[in-house]
């Protein structure tokens, strides 16, 4: 998969201003980056489920953002998207979600659609939940079986948005290692968007950091941890302020609360001093 | 007239217009679909059970009471002029032609429309359509045509199960409780209710009603703002334009239809 140029802006926000992706086949690439950074709408761009104002995303060699609803769909059939909220369909249990895209894509017998399905949720360690409500699953079920339901067909290409959020340690681990086997089983190609880096630097090949509209660090998890810019100091450091800003952008702070002389609700030079007078004479409590 | 209000004006047609140009371009992607949410026959069926089945007790509790109403009200009337013999005409007419597809409506509006509406705007809050689009399925065809056609099915037969219902509490009131002769009801009524000219153009606005109630349905759910006000706001309008919508279209098929 390879990524140029690409431009989006929402609004007058410039969401991604010319970025450059190069995701290897066969290998696990994270996309980190703070939130608010434009991860999720990447995984869309890449999905087609947005397209960009400009750039170009080629996935096995077809250029995502000029395909038909029709291409986009044949070329979705080969992608595993995990959500992430898992977005199982609440209406059917957890056997029925795995089996929706077997239904709904190939009319296959009901004694195989079984077979391959438990065979899934055994990969996931859930086998014995088919027959349960996607209501009564807690967090890290419910990713699993996304997680089944994105694997139902063998993709040559599964995403991850935020697969790690809201997860106990040991759902942690679980979702680590099963994203690590399927890559590693399946031979497939995995991005997955997160924040966290302990976790992303166990299961990733190859991360890239993005920020400010741009990727401004790739490379593989450890040589990222060391690297010296001021991007990846913050990021991986977790300081408070630095290039990504503590304050979202605002105008002048005195001149909002209206102390600036030449702000037009500054209070004028007379005001002021009225106003100071009256507080002096004022009793203290 | 102030500028401003002219303008208010203006943005308040042109909103309008939008929105209907909206509803006509959403209505154009369903039937598109239609031949593939054939395919999702099943799903039909299961949104024919739940929006028609699953109102059959306020179908026919409201259809008995308004048929209890009316019995009540035209004897009352008809008394006045020595006319209580055409009760069953009076009551049977008024059902068919207008109470039964409208009334009908405006409750199917009000319990299937709002559950399609909410149900729909959660799938789109919590992701459950994008997920379909992402595993190549189109939600046109798997949940907004499925749900269309249900209401097309569903509200002409709770429109002859609320007329039946009606009928039998006039009947009831009529008849059992205020002693009006059970042959002069029943005789005539037959002999004055046409089944082309009044049964069957009920029947044709109850498809009409159950079309459009499903139609607006499905298109608040579908594009609702994925949060909870938003789905709450979406319900609303499903009843508030259903509404309006259905009372505007009865007026103007009964134009046509007399």
């Amino acid at each position: 998969m390879q990524v140029r140029g690409l431009r989006t802006v929402l609004g007058r926000k410039t969401i991604f201003d010319g970025v450059d992706l190069d995701i290897p086949r066969g290998k696990v690439t994270a996309v980190m980056g703070p939130s608010g950074c434009g991860k999720t709408t990447l995984l869309r761009h890449l999905t087609g489920q947005r397209r960009p104002d400009a750039g170009s995303i080629r996935i096995d060699g077809m250029d995502v953002t000029g395909l038909s609803r029709q291409a986009l769909f044949e070329l979705r059939e080969r992608i595993g998207y995990l959500f992430q909220n898992s977005a199982l369909l609440t209406d059917y249990d957890v056997f029925e979600n795995v089996a929706f895209p077997l239904r709904q894509h190939l009319r296959l017998p009901e004694e195989i659609i079984r077979n391959i399905v438990l065979t899934k949720l055994e990969a996931v360690g859930l086998r014995g939940a088919a027959g349960l409500m996607a209501s009564e699953l807690s967090g890290g079920m419910m990713r699993r079986v996304a997680l089944a339901r994105a694997i139902i067909r063998d993709p040559m290409l599964i995403l991850y948005d935020e697969p790690f959020v809201g997860l106990d340690p040991i759902a942690l681990n679980q979702v680590l290692r099963l994203i690590r086997t399927l890559n590693d089983t399946l031979g497939v190609t995995s991005i997955l968007v997160a924040h966290e880096f302990s976790a992303v630097a166990r299961v990733a090949d190859l991360v890239y950091l993005l920020a400010g509209g741009k990727i401004v660090a790739h490379g593989p998890p450890q040589a990222l941890r060391d690297d010296p810019s001021p991007w990846t100091r913050q990021f991986f450091g977790g300081e408070a302020d630095g290039p990504v800003p503590f304050q979202y952008p605002a105008r002048d702070y005195a001149a909002d609360l209206g102390f600036a002389a030449d702000h037009p609700s500054a209070p004028s030079a007379a005001a002021r001093q009225a106003a100071a007078t009256t507080r002096a004479a004022e009793p203290r409590a | 007239m102030s500028a401003q209000l002219r303008r208010g004006i203006v943005a308040g047609i042109a909103d309008g217009l939008a929105r209907i140009g909206a509803h006509g371009l959403f209505l154009l992607q369903i039937l598109a679909a239609l031949p593939a949410s054939l395919r999702h026959y099943r799903e039909t069926v299961r949104q024919i059970w739940f929006t028609g089945a699953m109102s059959l007790v306020i179908i026919m509790t409201c259809g008995l009471f308004v048929g209890m109403v009316l019995g009540l009200q035209l004897y009352y009337v008809l008394s006045i002029f020595g006319g209580t013999a055409a009760l069953g005409t009076v009551v049977s007419l008024s059902l068919y032609r207008e109470l039964g597809p409208v009334v009908t409506a405006l409750l199917f509006a009000g319990r299937a429309g709002t559950s399609i509406t909410a149900e729909i705007g959660l799938m789109r809050a919590t992701d459950q359509l994008a997920a379909m689009e992402m595993m190549a399925v189109d939600p046109i065809a798997y949940v907004a045509a499925p749900r269309f056609l249900a209401g097309i099915v569903a509200m002409p037969l709770l429109a002859c199960v609320f007329n039946a219902l009606g009928i039998f509490g006039a009947h009831l009131v009529g008849v059992s409780w205020l002693g009006l002769d059970n042959g002069t009801f029943w005789s005539n009524m037959t002999s004055s209710v046409d089944v082309w000219t009044d049964v069957i153009n009920g029947v044709w606005k109850s498809v009409a009603f159950g079309a459009v109630v499903a139609l607006i349905a499905v298109f608040q759910g579908y594009t609702t703002a994925p949060t909870s006000e938003g789905v709450a706001y979406a319900t609303t309008r499903t009843v508030v334009f259903s509404s309006i919508v259905v009372l505007a279209i009865d007026f103007v098929m009964t134009a046509f239809l007399m």
